[in-house]
């Protein structure tokens, strides 16, 4: 049989990142890197996950793909679809909604005139909901990559949110800076 | 204003940094434990402490620190449980975000008392954006000489990591996030061996929650004994609560135990009472897991005495007409809240949150949420009522881990005190189906 040759390349400080990960471990377990270096491919991805990248977590690893595609799809947080320059986590739990998520959710499916799971037209915006985030006490909430924005609870809050995210590019981890 | 243990300093400018924090007292307790005490002196306060399980269960922490086993020449493990996902639930992001040393403190003392060399915080992957302070707070500790080899010159070494999670309710569940944590599904495991016989990489190990964890340098400073004066009985101490939902002041509140349940509601000190000056309609006191409550049963027992926030009396007449303190999540409903809707948004959570390792549970949830559906949009029939009833019923206690408990309570309770409420959806679907309809009739009785 014939070698794919996969040619998804990492940054040499994606890599060292993982690599400090894997050392957080015993000799030989260097799977338990597993989830921090699916975090970290995606965030060199454009924010999602391909098969091709998965392939590239596992050789890095030294685990079968397999090992890898079940814990993408098991966790939430990997997009195994292209998703738009700005992935807006939108917290859809009771404790939000008591303060007015449903309606943060409706508003901004009409702005951006896409529905959950969907990206808009230009690519900007994917609109995902999820749940609880750890924030309800200032709900209601979204998350866009490492940063919580909460208390958007009025139309206004809601433009103001979206304006800005207009202008802003995606976040650069810690580790990339 | 009661003691704050775990929030005294809080507030204080600059605290994430290690100067400051000590500058507060920070590290104390490892001096303490780590040149005066030995480990199993340090348990023993812990014991004695009383203080239990904060992540929900309740389960003493001391006697869950005696049951390691210690075989010789095999490494032992504290892994703290940040995974902090349970809806209303949001203490320890809080916590972290803002003391990130706190923990840090917490987790070589604990360590040092359970002799692990090794430690890992494991952090909801969600929360990256604190994985990172503390990481920062990790190196600040190390340069220190606080963690690494030798700290302070006691001979005793650990490492000390964080790791993320990648969004999953129930890597909560301290077997689950074991096999989170060594990189695998987050499938709860079969209990026996329990964590503490085969734990992580199949070693002994001790899983405790951020704020458990976080109380043992108080307890270590000031003696077991001194904590177990805090609080009432079996609720020794204090406790963080994350009050959420209809209140004028929503956030993480310490209380010592004991504090009453209307007291906390109506302070001005706590949740300063109900938004917009409405009415209290229920409260759901320890997470989305916990049986909701009806204000006439939130505020006062069946017996007519006074709730008051402990594990007792919070659960006082069982899941009859009491709840559960749980991870002291506090939701507060107004009268314009609708339970049906509520209720379907929690089983659409536990569906979602399901890992679908037990039939029961993965089958189970799906259909509470399918049927609260058709309810809530107008299209249930008589007997949802008894069918809900019933795949509750076949979920509790039929699942490997507590999640089907989990979502099988919610359910079972807001039927329970609120039957007439979902009766009122299906015999009326127009109007309650229309924008903002909340059924009254029961609010209005118990107001009368």
């Amino acid at each position: 049989m014939a070698e794919i040759k996969n040619e998804v390349k990492f940054s040499d400080k994606a890599l060292a990142e993982i690599q400090r990960y894997i050392s957080h471990y015993p000799e030989g377990r260097q799977k338990s890197a597993l989830l921090p270096a699916l975090h970290i491919a995606q965030a060199e991805n454009g924010g999602w996950v391909s098969p091709e990248v998965m392939d590239k977590v596992a050789e890095i690893l030294n685990i079968q793909p397999i090992e890898v595609y079940e814990v993408a799809t098991f966790y939430t947080m990997f997009n195994l679809k292209p998703v738009g320059k700005h992935v807006l986590e939108v917290c859809r739990t009771g404790p939000c909604c008591l303060r007015g998520a449903d309606q943060m959710i409706e508003t901004l499916k009409q702005k951006l005139n896409i529905q959950e799971g969907e990206t808009t037209a230009d690519g900007m915006f994917t609109l995902k909901p999820v749940e609880c985030l750890a924030s309800c006490g200032t709900g209601p909430m979204l998350q866009v990559r490492e940063t919580y924005y909460e208390n958007i609870d009025s139309e206004e809050a809601v433009d103001r949110f979206l304006e800005m995210m207009r202008n802003k590019e995606p976040e650069t981890p810690e580790w990339a800076k | 204003m009661g003691l704050k243990i775990l929030t005294e300093h809080i507030n204080v400018p600059g605290i994430e940094t290690l100067e400051v924090y000590r500058k507060h007292g920070g590290y104390r307790s490892v001096e303490k434990a780590l040149k005066t005490m030995t480990p199993e002196e340090v348990v023993e306060e812990v014991k004695t402490s009383g203080l239990r399980g904060r992540g929900g269960a309740g389960f003493p922490a001391g006697m869950k620190w005696s049951f390691l086993a210690k075989p010789e020449g095999v490494p032992r493990y504290l892994v703290c449980n940040a995974d902090e996902s349970e809806p209303g639930t949001f203490k320890d992001r809080v916590f972290m975000e803002k003391n990130p040393h706190a923990l840090i403190e917490g987790m070589i003392t604990s360590s040092y008392a359970l002799g692990a060399h090794t430690s890992y915080i494991y952090i909801r992957g969600e929360l990256l954006f604190i994985l990172r302070i503390l990481e920062k707070a990790i190196a600040e500790a190390y340069a220190a000489g606080l963690l690494g080899k030798n700290i302070l010159g006691s001979g005793y070494d650990l490492d000390l990591h964080v790791a993320p999670g990648g969004g999953a309710y129930i890597c909560g569940e301290e077997t689950a996030l074991l096999e989170s944590l060594e990189g695998k599904r987050g499938n709860p495991r079969n209990k026996p061996p329990f964590p503490a016989v085969k734990g992580l990489f199949a070693s002994p190990t001790v899983v405790n929650n951020v704020e458990t964890i976080a109380s043992v340098p108080w307890i270590v400073n000031n003696t077991g004994a001194e904590y177990a004066k805090i609080g009432i009985g079996r609720s020794t101490g204090t406790k963080l609560i994350s009050a959420s939902g209809n209140i004028n002041r929503p956030g993480v509140y310490e209380i010592e135990l004991g504090v009453p349940v209307e007291e906390f509601i109506y302070s001005d000190e706590y949740c300063g009472g109900i938004w917009k000056g409405k009415e209290l309609k229920a409260v759901v006191p320890g997470g989305s897991s916990v049986p909701i409550l009806p204000k006439d049963l939130i505020l006062k027992t069946a017996a007519g005495e006074q709730r008051l926030m402990t594990y007792e009396s919070l659960s006082d007449g069982g899941f009859v007409s009491g709840s559960m303190l749980g991870s002291g999540a506090f939701i507060v409903f107004d009268e314009d809240q609708c339970i049906v809707r509520n209720t379907w948004n929690y089983a659409r959570f536990y569906h979602h949150e399901s890992c679908g390792q037990c039939s029961p549970c993965r089958e189970g949830t799906g259909w509470m949420e399918k049927v609260l559906h058709r309810i809530e949009y107008g299209h249930g029939h008589q007997q949802d009522i008894d069918l809900l009833v019933s795949v509750a019923k076949q979920i509790e206690g039929n699942t490997i881990c507590p999640l089907g408990d989990a979502a099988a309570w919610p359910v079972a309770s807001a039927i329970r005190h609120f039957r007439e409420e979902f009766e009122w959806h299906i015999k009326h679907p127009q109007e309650a189906t229309a924008p903002g309809a909340v059924y009254r009739g029961q609010l209005a009785a118990a107001l009368a």
